[in-house]
């Protein structure tokens, strides 16, 4: 159990918590149970918890599958900087989201559930992990030309001038058109 | 699609089977509690009644992951069914208006007909969340969804793949969620009236007269109720008893002796273990769990076999990927130390014995898919040579698409060797293979193109040429459709469903619509 990142199951089981909240929450709206408000704050809390917990952080070791479209999340949640950033911080905010809604029966699943998220978070911050964002990275395009700093200084290197001063018959040979063994008749029309 | 279809038609009758199954059994208990007359006043009390039943089965893992679905599903819908159930069994008792609602609720527990009662909310000032968490039912209930909501957001696949211990220990809530579940209907909140009770005081004939229950006069009595009996357990039961019988078997078998013939040290820190054990026989493409109890006293890791059953040993490969993986290889290094002692359990898997049916077989092994081919190809190997009758195969084109060679040398070595005892055998033509690199750099090609005339190929020193890149299936299958106009070729993949889906195209687009001619039969194994 040397390498586990407990803050990325405690981030999974926030996301289903904040699912679950507004799934009660809605219930208990809906259905205009007893202190049916506590179910309208339940479904708000659990809005918020499923944008905030919705990016999810940088793998220490190895690379990180990103959520689907979680890049503009990424950027929102970066700007709170230490606070979304240090895991003491959401420990201790999902503890008190939790609460309110622990009174009433519809959402107190999603009471225990965040509860259970924000110990999971207390152990990773403990752990001294942290939230580090996803960047994208900067794509590499092969810079046509970009090794090319300047044109070469010296001339490509060339056989000795006896050779390149042979008379014209060997040139032809080497390098003029082609020289047909047998005649060949042009057959366009 | 049609042509999946027919490929897995069985598959699909059993889901549909299963599936129908299901949603026979919800809608006839909910008929049962909708209609039926011992649930007269029960569903007066509240405004309708829902009940659910689910059996866990523990086929494979799709099947496995879908029923979870199906749980997680159904847990849903029961939870928010008995949260409007509780909450108007709350109002109900809360009513004054001296509705039936009312009346019924206030039969109490408490009298001497001590079992009339029908609202589990005894009193007014009784909260749900008390009624919930004092009842058998509720308690139970609450805790087996919280020990699921853990099981499933330990299993996705994210932290499977990455933290796999995490995954594996926390899944054994399940024993937890079995016993709640066993447990869960014992305390009967879920009433009906008695038989007795109905032929003396019919709901058709007394419920309208609710308020002269209790006159001496009437022809009617107040109602009896009793509690429905539990049910989930006599789902269950069988079930678990499989397991529980499966886990004694499972570990009678890991605790005999596994003596170690042979350790290699391969480059690029890959470990082969040739193992012997009493009473193993295995066939080619199936796996075994190992356990190394002086690396992890709990854990069971799978690992395809590499070795052919025509051998007298079973060999697996084991690749540094993990905590595990590693202390198990160091544990293996120091040289001077006693060997760490292993438990084996297998082998387990579908045997595709299809393998040696087809006279032309096409094998495609990407990256670790790879691990299967090196039993098959040396079985292949074992049974031509030996003239074995049941080997059809007369040519064998073996693709082989990873990054880079460089954990899989030992794979190489294999396919070295094959090719010389093939040379000795004079039979060269048997066994085409082809090694696709798609790791490459400008710098490799390069140095594949200065060294174009070599007779053995540069990276891996073997006669075929290493290629760069994807193969073309296309060209691929066209080449191999022309060599064989009149065969059946069986096409194998141990590799990720893209490429299962592009090659099982080709089979189909270059099966001649002739069913003497060249047919392609695909072949999805995972193995």
């Amino acid at each position: 159990m040397g390498q586990i990142e407990w803050a990325m199951w405690a981030n999974e089981q926030a996301l289903a918590s904040g699912l679950i909240l507004i799934t009660g929450g809605i219930v208990a709206t809906a259905g205009r149970f007893t202190q049916w408000y506590f179910g309208t704050y339940s479904i708000a809390a659990g809005v918020f918890i499923c944008l905030l917990e919705y990016p999810r952080g940088k793998r220490k070791k190895g690379s990180t599958m990103e959520r689907c479209g979680q890049k503009y999340m990424t950027s929102v949640v970066k700007l709170f900087g230490p606070l979304t950033r240090n895991y003491y911080v959401r420990a201790v905010l999902h503890l008190l989201l939790s609460v309110p809604a622990g009174f009433l029966l519809a959402t107190i699943l999603g009471t225990a559930c965040l509860a259970i998220a924000s110990t999971i978070y207390l152990l990773a911050a403990i752990r001294g992990e942290q939230w580090i964002p996803i960047e994208p990275k900067p794509k590499e395009r092969p810079q046509v030309g970009g090794t090319i700093k300047q044109p070469p200084t010296n001339p490509p290197p060339r056989p000795p001038a006896e050779v390149r001063k042979k008379p014209s018959v060997e040139e032809e040979g080497a390098g003029g058109p082609q020289v047909n063994p047998i005649p060949v008749t042009d057959e366009v029309v | 699609m049609g042509n999946w279809l027919v490929d897995h038609w069985l598959s699909v009758l059993i889901l549909v089977a299963w599936l129908g199954l299901n949603i026979f059994l919800f809608v006839y208990a909910f008929l049962i509690y909708e209609k039926a007359d011992k649930y007269f006043y029960t569903r007066e009390i509240l405004g309708f009644c829902n009940h659910t039943l689910r059996k866990p089965l523990d086929h494979n893992l799709t099947f496995h992951k879908l029923v979870a679905y199906m749980i997680c599903v159904f847990t849903a819908i029961h939870i928010i069914a008995h949260l409007f159930n509780f909450e108007h069994y709350s109002r109900s008792q809360q009513a004054m208006d001296g509705s039936l609602a009312s009346v019924l609720s206030s039969l109490s527990r408490h009298e001497k007909e001590s079992n009339s009662w029908l609202n589990p909310i005894q009193s007014p000032n009784m909260t749900v969340i008390y009624a919930t968490f004092t009842s058998i039912a509720g308690l139970t209930g609450v805790i087996l969804t919280i020990a699921l909501i853990l099981m499933v957001t330990s299993a996705v696949e994210f932290i499977r793949r990455n933290y796999f211990e995490l995954f594996w220990y926390t899944h054994h809530l399940f024993i937890i969620y079995i016993i709640c579940l066993a447990l869960h209907g014992m305390g009967g909140i879920v009433r009906a009236q008695t038989e007795d009770s109905m032929g003396e005081s019919h709901p058709y004939n007394c419920s309208k007269s609710f308020h002269e229950w209790d006159k001496y006069v009437s022809s009617c009595r107040r109602p009896h109720f009793e509690g429905h009996p539990p049910e989930s357990w006599k789902w269950i039961l069988a079930p678990i008893a499989l397991y529980i019988f499966e886990r004694i078997l499972r570990f009678y078998r890991s605790q005999q002796r596994v003596v170690i013939t042979k350790v290699v040290m391969h480059p690029s820190n890959v470990l082969e273990l040739q193992m012997r054990k009493r009473g193993f026989s295995m066939e080619v493409g199936q796996y075994i769990f190992v356990n190394c109890p002086s690396v992890s006293l709990l854990e069971w890791h799978p690992f395809t076999l590499t070795s052919a059953p025509e051998e007298d040993f079973f060999s697996i490969h084991i690749r540094s990927a993990g905590d595990w993986t590693e202390n198990l290889i160091r544990a293996f290094e120091h040289q001077h130390s006693p060997m760490p002692r292993i438990q084996v359990d297998g082998p387990f898997g579908t045997v595709s014995e299809d393998v040696f049916q087809f006279e032309v077989a096409v094998l495609v092994g990407a990256g670790i898919g790879v691990t299967p081919f090196a039993s098959i190809l040396k079985s292949i190997w074992y049974k031509f040579q030996r003239a074995d009758h049941k080997l059809k195969t007369q040519k064998i084109y073996f693709y082989w698409i990873c990054r880079e060679t460089g954990a899989f040398a030992w794979f190489n070595n294999l396919l070295s060797s094959l090719e010389q005892e093939m040379e000795e055998l004079g039979k060269i033509g048997f066994l085409n293979y082809r090694l696709f690199l798609t790791g490459w750099d400008s710098n490799i090609a390069g140095h594949a193109a200065l060294n174009f005339d070599k007779a053995t190929d540069i990276l891996t020193g073997l006669k075929q040429k290493t290629s760069f890149g994807r193969p073309m299936w296309d060209n691929e299958f066209s080449t191999i459709a022309t060599a064989y106009p009149k065969s059946v070729v069986g096409v194998f993949l141990c590799g990720p469903q893209t490429l299962a889906k592009s090659l099982s195209k080709c089979c189909h687009r270059y099966s001649s619509l002739d069913p003497r001619k060249v047919q392609f039969y695909f072949n999805k194994e995972i193995f």
